[in-house]
């Protein structure tokens, strides 16, 4: 299993990590029986993620996927952060080896049921969007480049 | 980068230096065909002859009872389809055990395909197999069984003396995957009374790319690879001479040194005792039947691969039975069908020590993994509620 530098300091360095106390939003994808748990917490301020943080279980693309996810998002809109894409953290993370294309995709997923989660909880009645939907199946689009 | 504490050598391991000038001769003037009739050729041939004395020596076979091949993979499919095709007229029903290791699973998967009907034997939580399940396995159209000598995951030690003894009396094929055990334990195919027998270079400090089969005298075995008649026509193709040259000496020098086992075994002991202290760990495995370097052992709330990398940045080589460590979606086989839950056997970690491993080793796994254990729980969201109830 070969990772990228990228990979490898998001994994030894996690961005991020830990818990918000008061969260605005929680979202938490993924299972222990298949070895990944991603949950991640949002603080939203005049639709702003004013800050986020992370818990993972998981090997070590699934953790430096949630850390630069949680980059990727920090800052941001809740409607930029519901247009994050797997494909967009893997080539933040320059590329994933195909057997962990899936923990992109678990990344892209935590963001989306914490959105969900904030809209709930705001009354807000909007649809998320499925997350993986750039996913179609083609692995070699995502990790060829 | 600190020196490099290497606990993984059920893996692999490295090539002993007196194994390599065993070898280096016949990368250099000794590079005759050993079926070439002038002088070089003739030297070939001979070290070849006196390499399969010498391994027949130390596992208690007759010399023309020791085949060389590539690996013990393919020692391994060659005996089990061989037999199998061989002695098909007298029955389809094969016997293993469900924790053999790929290299024979998927051989009977194989097998499978072809009509051969496969039992496969439970073990119990400890890793274990009674002779008396063995024996209530055997049909009358039992014509072969293959059960691995020693577990390459938990280090499990089967009774394979006494699997042999019930395979002959009902006049089954007895075949032991033994590639985990030579080196680490007394191997002798005379006392174990098994027809087949497969060991691996690469495991007992010999290179990557030899492996041997013992087939004992008498016993029915297709052939593997139809050409030149090399040996003694079962399986063609130029000799491998340096490599079998290495295996021998590995061979010799792995049995010479069976003697400081205990040693290591203290060592082993040393880690179990001191890493169950952790929380919510536990070993995985019979402690009593177990090779001598081994050690599995799971940890709750964390996954195997972060923490294979995380040793790995701090100079300790490891193994893990988690999925994410392999292409495959599912953790270890192994731990499985010893009761674990996918969850534990996600975050489990192998440790297996040999001759080249010291007690500051042991310090040092000690030192390391505690800390590294708790920085991935405190990662984890599954460690949350424990953390929180503490607090």
């Amino acid at each position: 299993m070969n990772y990228s530098e990228k990979v490898m300091d998001h994994f030894s360095n996690p961005r991020n990590v830990g818990e918000i106390e008061n969260p605005s939003a929680v979202g938490e994808v993924g299972n222990a029986v298949c070895g990944d748990i991603m949950k991640i917490y949002l603080k939203i301020e005049d639709g702003i993620i004013t800050d986020v943080k992370f818990k993972t279980f998981g090997c070590g693309a699934a953790i430096a996927t949630s850390s630069m996810a949680t980059e990727l998002i920090k800052g941001k809109s809740v409607d930029e952060a519901l247009a994050l894409t797997n494909k967009a953290v893997i080539e933040a993370l320059d590329g994933l080896p195909p057997a962990k294309i899936h923990c992109s995709v678990l990344a892209e997923e935590a963001v989306k049921a914490a959105i969900s989660d904030y809209y709930k909880k705001n009354g807000i009645d909007k649809e998320v969007p499925t997350a993986g939907a750039s996913c179609d199946g083609d692995c070699s689009a995502c990790n060829g480049h | 980068m600190p020196p490099l504490i290497y606990a993984d050598n059920a893996a692999t391991t490295n090539v002993r230096p007196e194994v390599l000038e065993e070898m280096l001769p016949y990368f250099g003037p000794e590079y005759g065909n050993p079926s070439s009739l002038y002088s070089i050729g003739r030297k070939a041939s001979l070290a070849i002859a006196d390499a399969r004395e010498r391994i027949a020596r130390t596992l208690g076979a007759k010399p023309n009872e020791i085949y060389f091949t590539s690996c013990g993979s393919e020692s391994d499919n060659w005996a089990i389809k061989g037999a199998a095709h061989a002695n098909a007229s007298k029955g389809k029903h094969i016997i293993t055990t469900v924790y053999e290791h790929h290299a024979v699973l998927h051989t009977m998967d194989s097998l499978k395909k072809e009509g051969f009907e496969i039992t496969y034997l439970k073990v119990d939580s400890e890793g274990l197999i009674s002779p008396e399940e063995f024996e209530a396995a055997i049909r009358p159209d039992t014509i072969l069984a293959a059960v691995m000598y020693a577990n390459n995951e938990i280090g499990t030690i089967l009774p394979i003396k006494e699997f042999a003894a019930i395979a002959k009396a009902h006049k089954v094929l007895f075949f032991t995957d033994a590639v985990q055990a030579v080196g680490n334990i007394p191997v002798n195919v005379s006392e174990l009374g098994v027809d087949m027998l497969s060991l691996s270079g690469h495991k007992i400090h010999a290179p990557k790319g030899i492996g041997a089969l013992y087939v004992r005298t008498g016993v029915r075995l297709g052939t593997l690879i139809d050409g030149g008649g090399q040996e003694r026509g079962r399986r063609g193709g130029t000799e491998n001479v340096a490599y079998i040259r290495g295996l021998a000496k590995a061979l010799e020098l792995a049995v010479a040194e069976l003697d400081d086992m205990p040693r290591v075994a203290a060592l082993r002991d040393r880690l179990a005792r001191e890493i169950v202290k952790i929380p919510y760990s536990r070993i995985n495995g019979s402690m009593t039947h177990r090779l001598p370097g081994n050690l599995n052992v799971s940890f709750e709330f964390i996954e195997g691969e972060s923490l294979i990398l995380l040793l790995d940045m701090a100079g300790i080589c490891a193994s893990t039975g988690s999925a994410c460590s392999t292409a495959s979606l599912e953790p270890s086989h192994v731990l499985l069908s010893i009761g674990l839950p996918a969850e534990k056997a996600h975050g489990s970690l192998r440790l297996t020590l040999s001759h080249g491993n010291t007690e500051q080793d042991v310090d040092t796994i000690l030192e390391k993994l505690p800390p590294i254990v708790q920085r991935l729980r405190d990662m984890s969201p599954l460690y949350e509620e424990i953390a929180h109830k503490k607090s």
